[in-house]
């Protein structure tokens, strides 16, 4: 059947919640109704990345793009857009940025603008639930070529030779880890995916999965040749329902089309993957607790030595490498580690995904090459701060990450240089801040995620971060006393250094970057009793100013009756009796509320 | 030979064996890396992070349990950096800790309060929110205090890999972290054998026992009971360490003097009560394996042992002995042959028990164990417990004159004797069974099958001509490795001792607390402690429980002969399966 028109919803989670289904609904039956059924194809795709704009539906050929999409939007495309060829433009999405060029130019060429997609190369464009789009776009090709042409220390010096390194955080040279857990002798290997995405706001993981999840399977799979394994797992959180389905619905395929299970390709290689749940522990991110989950343990990490790499799942050599990183895999091996080596900077090579989010005006995945500066990633891609507001600081690295401060804009994202800088890269969150919040009560946001998170096992981790907790705890409520600043100096670097694992020992970052960074903000909470930000709500006072013109507004809406004054005179605000709910402000026409 | 590495430790060179860890190799050295979640036998944790060091080249600070010592490694165990994050570290875990070391049970022998103080800890400076939890009072034998726990995980694996119960785990996360049962049901509801191991490997009293020495001291003022005590064979062995003597020092006569000065009316040995134990426990043996039946026969001298079975092994109940222990024969033989000879009213006798044992607080209680509705032994209090009423009292064991136990029932042969360490039991019941079956006597009297201190020892012993296969296990993750090569071997054995605590009660979970000079599971102390024992039984003339002259006069007197109605009566008992929650025999279902 020829089509001549091809429609594809965004299915990633953010859409699907916005609705996006129901659009597909509502556009079947109006195709039926003007009797075009015939001619328009519709498809679904993973995540777009333009997640604060869906429900998103792109129309080809065109490449048009629709946005902030509503049932009643429908009829007028299929009549305008479809039946007529006119775009209906007030919907289109018209950023002139990575969204709409990487469309146009997808296969071929090698740069979107600002942003380069290798780990998601196929988000978007593929139906994540049909393996022969993947085939079409040079799927499972790689694990032929490996199979049928290289030799398992061949793929293992490809591997090196391209420079990765593990997406998941810490930055180890993948290469290296494929070839230790390669030169351990035995049958049993595994091979295991961490997908347990734990930072809170971020969404590479499952959106890279939700979008193509066959990548994921082929990396695997190449590993499993590589270093000798048959068994693979994905450790994934449960709560990612759609990444989890579209996995097993690639498995199935994979299993029928032999790109998985036995004698696969008929290459005589045996090779599968099961799934396993996680219960939503972000330690269960670090590999030694993952590898308990999956026994069937408490999530809670070992020391190491031994690596996994020696003795990991069930005692076995183990290699454990995260969503991202087995996402670069095939493109390694079918464009060539040499090609891949040539992207990014001289120690940290090809691409990075990030999930853009917080206080910017585009919010969603961007992927680009190593050694792009923040500020083109905010600015250029993410479009700015919203509201004319002032950049303040960008957090990376998720809740073990640091906060940098508007000086370091030019910084290139790369492990060394955001290491130098005093943060991490981690796995990708990068959260946008502007002057509206306050630096301390960050730190004290992340901290208390971190400190819920800690498993309990090491002292300095699971004493340690409470007792840091309770100290910001303290400064945002004003009781904060000299010598404060100190005992979280002192208390962070010792956790940093002595705590048992990963979680432990980034836990105290955001404190230690935003002291380093903002110590001004820190001290004004404590000595002047002053939160700049007027964030922390026992630091900040409401009153009125001379604007006030007594319309009594602001006394409706007080829920406390904090506020008195007679009609057409200033009214006055009881500092007693005030919440600080900011109610008032939100009500007063005139400005005439101030909150310092 | 172990290939030599080089390593330095605070600039000195030092030649060590490779393959040992950084703490291994400072403990060749003579440095002693402070310390608190590792234990030798156990698995390494790594978690308290007390025994920080720096490595030259590693960023972080490193456990020295845990990290490998390698050749070239220049390792600093006391800088200045290292202190105050070593004191730090300590004073997080005090600060979560009650401050209560006046009125703590373990107030002098405490592994955090000595840490404290090694670290130099002065003065508090991160104080904060503590956290608070219910003493958990339900079982009879383990008190459960989690508030002042510090999460050093030894009960856990003691527990996990020691005793292969799993009664405890972690629940929660962070600062909520919290070592509980299963659901946080009850302990005494829950699987625990109430071996009390976990009391002997904790650093502070989140786990002690029961402690029932107040009751006691007001019961041996009321004149109008007359206290009988009975002590087990282990206590005597180890009691001594309690008042910092040397390790394996028999206390035996200092400890019947003591008891007497503490009140008691009648000093009675636990001993006199494993002699009877082997009568009728070797005649039942000798019945079932000369009439067919259920074999191989365990023994049942070990409570926490019985409580394991009933859980865990309910198709095996017919296999183990119907004897009941030592200490519950004696008690009952105290409240009936004792009073009857001594005109006195059973009502009116107070039987105490002192066991290295805290299961025996549970056994005490257990419903099989009451003579004509009364308690046979009324109260057991722990090696531990004795050793601070001898204490409080102001009574002066160290010098004390030794004095002799009462009789009728305080004599005891050397097969007595070795009850308190495993493998005793079976050659005791050897010593007597062979005879009761050949006739004649048995010469090596001293079984080397059945000594030492591998987990599971097996021998063959031939009796007349035939071949009785014998194991015997001590600690109860033996114990499981043993009955599932029984489930899947019915006739591999014949006969099997099971003691639940490694070493058997001289392990106990009621002896000393450690670490003044021992150390629990350490085979050195216990190897002292099993020595004072054994070499009781050499020193003793009457080495075989069937020539105790007291024993035989029993029988002669009242109980007629083994395994009589009278000894079925008083002496056997009877078992069923248990189910605490989240056991579900023959279901692999989850009851919740």
């Amino acid at each position: 059947m020829a089509y001549d028109t091809i429609i594809t919803f965004c299915d990633g989670t953010r859409c699907m919640h916005t609705q996006g289904r129901a659009l597909q609904a509502v556009l079947e039956q109006e195709l039926e109704r003007c009797q075009i059924k015939d001619r328009v194809k519709i498809t679904l795709s993973g995540c777009l990345g333009m997640c604060d704009k869906g429900p998103i539906m792109v129309v080809n050929p065109g490449y048009t793009i629709y946005g902030n999409l509503q049932e009643s939007d429908i009829p007028e495309i299929v009549a305008e857009h479809i039946v007529k060829g006119n775009p209906v433009s007030r919907l289109v999405i018209q950023e002139d940025h990575l969204y709409n060029r990487f469309f146009r130019i997808f296969g071929d060429a090698k740069f979107f603008g600002k942003q380069m997609r290798i780990a998601l190369r196929n988000c978007g464009i593929i139906d994540p639930e049909n393996i022969d789009d993947y085939l079409a776009l040079n799927g499972y090709e790689a694990l032929a070529k490996v199979l049928t042409e290289m030799s398992p220390t061949e793929v293992i010096a490809e591997v090196k030779k391209s420079g990765l390194r593990g997406r998941g955080g810490a930055g180890f040279p993948t290469g290296l880890k494929w070839q230790f857990t390669a030169e351990q002798e035995g049958p049993d290997k595994f091979v295991i995916c961490n997908a347990d995405e734990g930072d809170p706001g971020a969404f590479m993981d499952r959106s890279a999965i939700e979008g193509d999840p066959h990548t994921v399977l082929e990396g695997m799979a190449i590993a499993g040749y590589a270093i000798g394994a048959k068994k693979g797992v994905i450790y994934i959180r449960a709560e990612y329902p759609l990444a989890i389905d579209r996995l097993y619905k690639a498995i199935n395929q994979a299993r029928k089309y032999n790109l998985l299970g036995d004698n696969i390709l008929e290459a005589g290689f045996d090779f599968d993957i099961e799934i396993r749940l996680g219960a939503g522990a972000f330690v269960c991110g670090e590999e030694t607790a993952l590898i308990h989950s999956i026994q069937g343990a408490r999530g809670m990490p070992r020391p190491r030595p031994p690596y996994p790499s020696v003795s990991g799942l069930f005692g076995k050599p183990t290699l454990i490498n995260n969503v991202e990183t087995w996402a670069n895999i095939p493109v390694i091996m079918l464009d060539g580690a040499e090609w891949f080596s040539t992207i990014g900077t001289e120690k940290s090579k090809g691409t990075k995904v990030f999930a853009l989010a917080g206080k910017v005006v585009n919010t969603g995945l961007v992927e680009v090459p190593m050694g792009t500066t923040l500020r083109q990633i905010v600015y250029d891609i993410g479009g700015g701060i919203p509201g004319n507001k002032k950049l303040k600081a960008i957090q990376t690295g998720g809740p073990s990450g640091g906060c940098l401060p508007e000086d370091y804009l030019d910084t290139p994202v790369d492990y060394e240089s955001l290491a130098a800088a005093g943060s991490i890269m981690g796995s990708g969150g990068m959260i946008v801040i502007d002057e509206a919040s306050c630096m301390v009560d960050i730190a004290k946001f992340f901290l208390e995620f971190t400190q819920n998170e800690s498993c309990g096992k090491c002292t300095p981790c699971r004493e340690g971060t409470k007792r840091m907790y309770e100290i910001l705890e303290r400064i945002t409520a004003g009781e904060g006393r000299d010598g404060d600043i100190e005992k979280l100096e002192r208390l962070g670097n010792m956790i940093k250094k002595s705590s048992l694992c990963g979680l432990g020992q980034s836990a105290p970052n955001p404190v230690l970057s935003t002291i380093k960074n903002f110590r001004e903000e820190y001290e004004e909470h404590i000595r002047e009793k002053k939160c700049r930000a007027g964030v922390c709500k026992e630091l900040i006072g409401y009153s009125v100013n001379d604007n006030c013109i007594g319309c009594g507004a602001c006394k409706k809406a007080c829920p406390v009756g904090a506020i008195t004054g007679k009609t057409k005179s200033k009214h006055e605000i009881d500092a007693e009796k005030c919440i600080k709910c900011g109610m008032c402000i939100a009500t007063c026409k005139f400005d005439a509320i101030i909150k310092a | 030979m172990a290939e030599k590495i080089n390593i330095t430790i605070n600039d000195k060179p030092y030649k060590v064996d490779d393959g040992l860890t950084i703490m291994q190799a400072a403990d060749h050295c003579g440095y002693h890396i402070p310390r608190l979640c590792y234990h030798p036998e156990l698995s390494i944790e790594g978690a308290c992070r007390v025994c920080i060091v720096q490595v030259e080249g590693v960023k972080n600070f490193v456990a020295s349990c845990c990290y490998p010592a390698s050749d070239g490694m220049k390792v600093y165990t006391n800088t200045k950096e290292l202190r105050q994050a070593r004191r730090d570290i300590v004073e997080l875990l005090l600060d979560n800790h009650p401050e209560d070391c006046h009125t703590c049970e373990r107030d002098g022998n405490c592994e955090l309060q000595r840490l404290a103080y090694a670290m130099g800890i002065r003065k508090m400076h991160f104080s904060g929110e503590r956290k608070h939890y219910e003493i958990d009072i339900s079982s009879p034998s383990v008190v459960r205090d989690p508030e002042k726990c510090i999460l050093c995980g030894r009960c856990v694996r003691m527990c996990q890999e020691i005793q292969g119960i799993n009664a405890i785990g972690y629940a929660h996360r962070g600062f909520n972290t919290v070592v509980t049962p299963a659901y946080n049901m009850p302990f005494g509801e829950s699987v625990c054998s109430h071996c009390g191991q976990c009391i002997n490997v904790c650093p502070t009293a989140a786990f002690t026992e029961t402690n029932y020495t107040q009751e006691l001291f007001e019961k041996l003022n009321d004149k109008s009971f007359t206290t009988v005590v009975q002590i087990a064979p282990a206590v005597r062995a180890a009691i001594g360490e309690a008042f910092d003597l040397e390790l394996g020092r028999n206390m035996e006569h200092e400890t019947a003097a003591a008891l007497r000065r503490l009140g008691f009316d009648y000093v009675f040995d636990t001993q006199f009560s494993a002699d009877l134990t082997i009568m009728e426990e070797g005649s039942e043996f000798l019945e079932r394996f000369q009439s067919g039946g259920k074999l191989p026969m365990i023994t049942s001298c070990c409570p926490a042992w019985i409580n394991t079975l009933e859980i865990f092994y309910p198709d095996m109940l017919a296999n183990v002995s119907t004897c009941k222990s030592p200490m519950s024969m004696m008690s009952n033989i105290v409240k009936t042959f004792f009073a009857q000879k001594k005109k006195l009213d059973p009502e009116k006798i107070y039987s105490v028990a002192v066991m290295p044992c805290t299961a025996k607080k549970c056994e005490s209680v257990r419903p099989e164990h009451y003579i004509k509705g009364l308690r046979s032994t009324d109260i057991v209090i722990t090696t531990r417990e004795l050793a601070w009423m001898i204490k409080s009292a102001g009574i002066d064991f160290v010098n004390i004159k030794g004095e002799a136990f009462d009789k009728p029932l305080g004599m005891s042969s050397g097969a007595g004797t070795i009850f308190g360490v495993t493998g005793g039991v079976m050659e005791a019941a050897l010593r007597t069974a062979y005879e009761l079956y050949t006739g004649e006597t048995l010469i090596e009297i001293e079984l080397e099958e059945t000594r030492g201190f591998k987990g599971i020892k097996e021998g063959i012993i031939e009796i007349d001509g035939k071949h009785l296969n014998i194991a015997v296990a001590h600690g109860l993750g033996n114990a499981h490795r043993l009955m599932d090569e029984v489930r899947k071997d019915p006739g591999k054995y014949h006969f099997i001792e099971i003691m639940a605590c490694p070493g058997g009660c001289i392990g106990g979970g009621g002896q000393p607390y450690p670490c003044v000079n021992s150390e629990p599971l350490d085979e050195v102390c216990l190897g002292k402690r099993a020595e004072a024992l054994y070499g009781n039984d050499r020193k003793n003339t009457i080495r075989r429980s069937h020539e105790n002259p007291e024993i035989q006069r029993l029988y002669r007197e009242f109980l007629q002969k083994p395994l009589s109605e009278k000894s079925h009566e008083l002496l056997h008992t009877h078992y069923s399966p248990k189910e605490p929650k989240g056991i579900i025999h023959n279901q692999g279902v989850i009851k919740v």
